[in-house]
């Protein structure tokens, strides 16, 4: 701003006449239901109409099985997993790269962590194993594109491929059972902490882990600066490449999480499990607002994008319809989503 | 278990973040090993063919798809073991593919090397029938496994289940079972919807529901033939129906995750039927505690029959047992139904 400059009062006063350009959202109307939100972020209530939407239907065709505790139980428990995987997704793609590898590192990890050997050591030696081969494989991803230069769709797509090889040459295609007690005995009713299941309780706990992470630290501006622009983050003085190992170690550990609560759900370890997750994964965060080409994310529209998918197939199956119309209004609604989305978006930014 | 030398520790240092997911995965790679002790050999073959002294020496090329999943696993063992009970039997076996394009390339290295005869399981039976045709013209005669190639000219003889027959004889027993129960409920669990054989399973199984008026199929889901789907699918169906009597499941290995999704529920109101006749499964019927009280077979015995069939093409004989010269074109499996009763005399073909 030329403040000082008297010498050409027009310009200035012209210059003067123009908004601020610092405040790119639109003033809160004022009022408790501003602070909401601020929280939940303008686009995400779209999202949240879509959600209020299904629920709609769903207790307007199985009324007494839908609005059940018991099922809103099953949809939370049924996210789970994939919403853990999605959360780590969303500071990937916001940081402007991919991680195809997550399905196949949740399968990897769920293979390593139920061989007989590691079964020695009990449930926190499958805990363990899940995490750190998770963590593992989310290290090489990070070293490949970081300091390895190579764009983050090919190494991820050779980590899926080489990882779902390894799960496939350790469990030779058998499926492993669990035995430890503990680990099976968490996913019972009788662990559930005050109605809430642990797996519940795990995504919860990622979840606002990530939002924190994401919305409230330097590490989660410093993630969007990068997807925004590299080059004038690295200029800013970030360390880019180091930023982007931690995001993939970050994408792995969520992965590795995310395998031993599906070891948990399904009592054993086989190497098609997440098939597909990195696709759900990416839409449920595109869905949720997410930009893929980086600099803008929000773990809250990522979760509800995962909400909603795992309500539509909820309401299919308590309507006895069969996986084609899944697929088929799963593939409508990423589109009426983001369509729906463009528009408050577009209207104020161009 | 055997001992195993406990994986040192890490230092204290290695414990910080990169050093932690390095020293993990060290330790780790101890624990890759699957092996257990209990070798009890679940591939015995059940019967000797008429003819098992050693004759005219045949070499037996082998395609099949990656063995990725129980069943197919079992295949390739009981082709490998049937093939050393014969000491003129040499078995070429390639590394199993699920790409088109490379299980071709490996049939046509194996028609190179000039087998005397073929057998092909197919990733996909449609797209291989051209170099079926192939084989059968350079004079190798092909033996169809399983998934049926497009033209009966691709292959010399077919031998495979029959998913029609395993839903038919799954709802036969459901509704011998519930024949007593008025308005009974059944459920189904099915494989992947977008195969054929899934809804050749179906069909079957409505079809044999048919015959009880008393019995309702009240909800179907698909599941993809993995535990995590089959856990997934069945806990929907246990929420949207409340009460029902008995389920059939497609797939045993799927069923490892439907079981855990009905342990999980905690409901036991219904008797459950499964489908392939894992060894799992059958040692579940045996014990007689859980929900499971029966599986349909879908036998991979069928891969052992197609060594035995091959290596009497390849010596110009026929099969004991039947009056016929010739081996027959196309042989159709039984697929029994495994219960508490009979559990004994399949628990040797049982897959795990």
């Amino acid at each position: 701003m030329s403040t000082g400059n008297s010498r050409e009062p027009v310009t200035g006063v012209m210059l003067r006449k123009q908004p601020p350009p610092t405040p790119a959202q639109p003033p809160p109307p004022g009022g408790s239901v501003s602070t909401v939100l601020r929280v939940l972020d303008v686009r995400n209530l779209t999202l949240l109409a879509v959600l209020a939407a299904l629920v709609a239907v769903g207790g307007f065709t199985e009324p007494d099985q839908f609005l059940s505790t018991d099922n809103l139980t099953l949809v939370l428990t049924q996210s789970s997993v994939i919403g853990v995987v999605t959360v780590g997704m969303t500071f990937v793609i916001t940081s402007g790269g991919i991680d195809l590898s997550v399905g196949a590192i949740v399968a990897l990890s769920t293979v390593w962590a139920t061989t007989v050997a590691t079964q020695e050591y009990g449930a926190g030696g499958i805990l363990f194993c899940a995490v750190a081969v998770g963590v593992g494989c989310g290290l090489v991803n990070g070293l490949l594109i970081a300091y390895g230069r190579m764009v983050p769709f090919i190494a991820t797509l050779a980590m899926l491929a080489s990882a779902r090889g390894l799960a496939l040459l350790i469990s030779d295609g058998k499926t492993q059972v669990v035995d430890s007690k503990t680990v099976l005995e968490l996913g019972y009713e009788e662990s559930y902490i005050l109605g809430v299941p642990p797996l519940v309780l795990i995504f919860a706990g990622v979840t606002v882990l990530g939002w924190l992470l994401l919305k409230r630290t330097t590490f989660g501006r410093r993630t969007v600066a990068v997807g925004g622009n590299a080059e004038a983050a690295r200029l800013a003085g970030i360390d880019v490449r180091r930023h982007r190992l931690y995001l993939y170690l970050l994408s792995g550990l969520c992965c590795g999480i995310a395998a031993f609560m599906l070891i948990v759900m399904t009592g054993s370890g086989q190497n098609t499990n997440g098939n597909l997750y990195e696709l759900d994964a990416i839409a449920a965060a595109i869905i949720g607002g997410t930009l893929l080409s980086g600099g803008r994310g929000t773990i809250t529209g990522s979760v509800l994008g995962v909400l909603i998918f795992t309500t539509i197939t909820n309401i299919f199956a308590l309507n006895n319809l069969q996986s084609d119309a899944q697929q088929i209004a799963k593939g409508a609604i990423i589109v009426a989503a983001v369509l729906v989305q463009r528009r408050p978006s577009g209207t104020t930014e161009t | 278990m055997r001992a195993r030398p406990r994986p040192a520790l890490p230092s204290r240092r290695g414990l910080l973040l990169g050093g932690a997911a390095l020293s993990a995965t060290a330790a780790l790679s101890a624990c890759t090993s699957n092996e257990s002790n209990d070798s009890d050999d679940s591939t015995q073959p059940a019967a000797q063919p008429a003819s098992d002294k050693a004759g005219k020496p045949v070499t037996i090329g082998f395609a099949g798809p990656q063995a990725d999943h129980g069943w197919l696993n079992a295949i390739n063992e009981q082709a490998k073991n049937r093939a050393k009970t014969y000491s003129d039997v040499t078995l070429e076996i390639t590394e199993g593919s699920n790409d088109t394009a490379q299980q071709i390339g490996q049939i046509e290295t194996l028609i190179n090397k000039k087998v005397d005869v073929l057998i092909i399981l197919p990733a996909d039976g449609k797209a291989l029938t051209q170099v079926g045709l192939k084989a059968m013209r350079a004079g190798i005669p092909v033996i169809n496994l399983d998934r049926v190639f497009n033209s009966p000219q691709a292959y010399r003889t077919w031998i495979g289940g029959d998913n029609y027959g395993m839903g038919l004889n799954a709802g036969h027993y459901i509704g011998e079972q519930l024949k007593d129960v008025r308005n009974a409920k059944v459920v189904e669990l099915a494989g992947m919807d977008n195969l054929e054989l899934t809804r050749q399973r179906t069909q079957g199984f409505d079809d044999a529901l048919k015959n009880y008026p008393n019995i309702k199929k009240v909800a179907r889901q698909a599941a993809e033939f993995t535990v995590e789907s089959g856990q997934a699918k069945m806990a929907q169906l246990l929420q949207a129906e409340s009460k029902f009597d008995a389920l059939w499941n497609h797939d045993d290995d799927q069923g490892v995750g439907a079981e855990r999704a009905i342990a999980q529920a905690g409901r036991k109101e219904f008797l459950m039927v499964g489908g392939a006749g894992s060894r799992r499964a059958m040692d579940a019927i045996k014990a007689d505690n859980t929900v499971l009280k029966a599986t349909v077979l879908y036998p991979p015995t069928m891969a052992a029959s197609a060594i035995d069939l091959a290596r009497a093409l390849g010596q110009g004989k026929g099969v004991g047992g039947l009056a016929e010269l010739e081996i027959p074109s196309s042989i159709t499996l039984y697929s029994a139904v495994v219960t508490k009763d009979n559990v004994d005399d399949y628990l040797s073909t049982g897959f795990r």
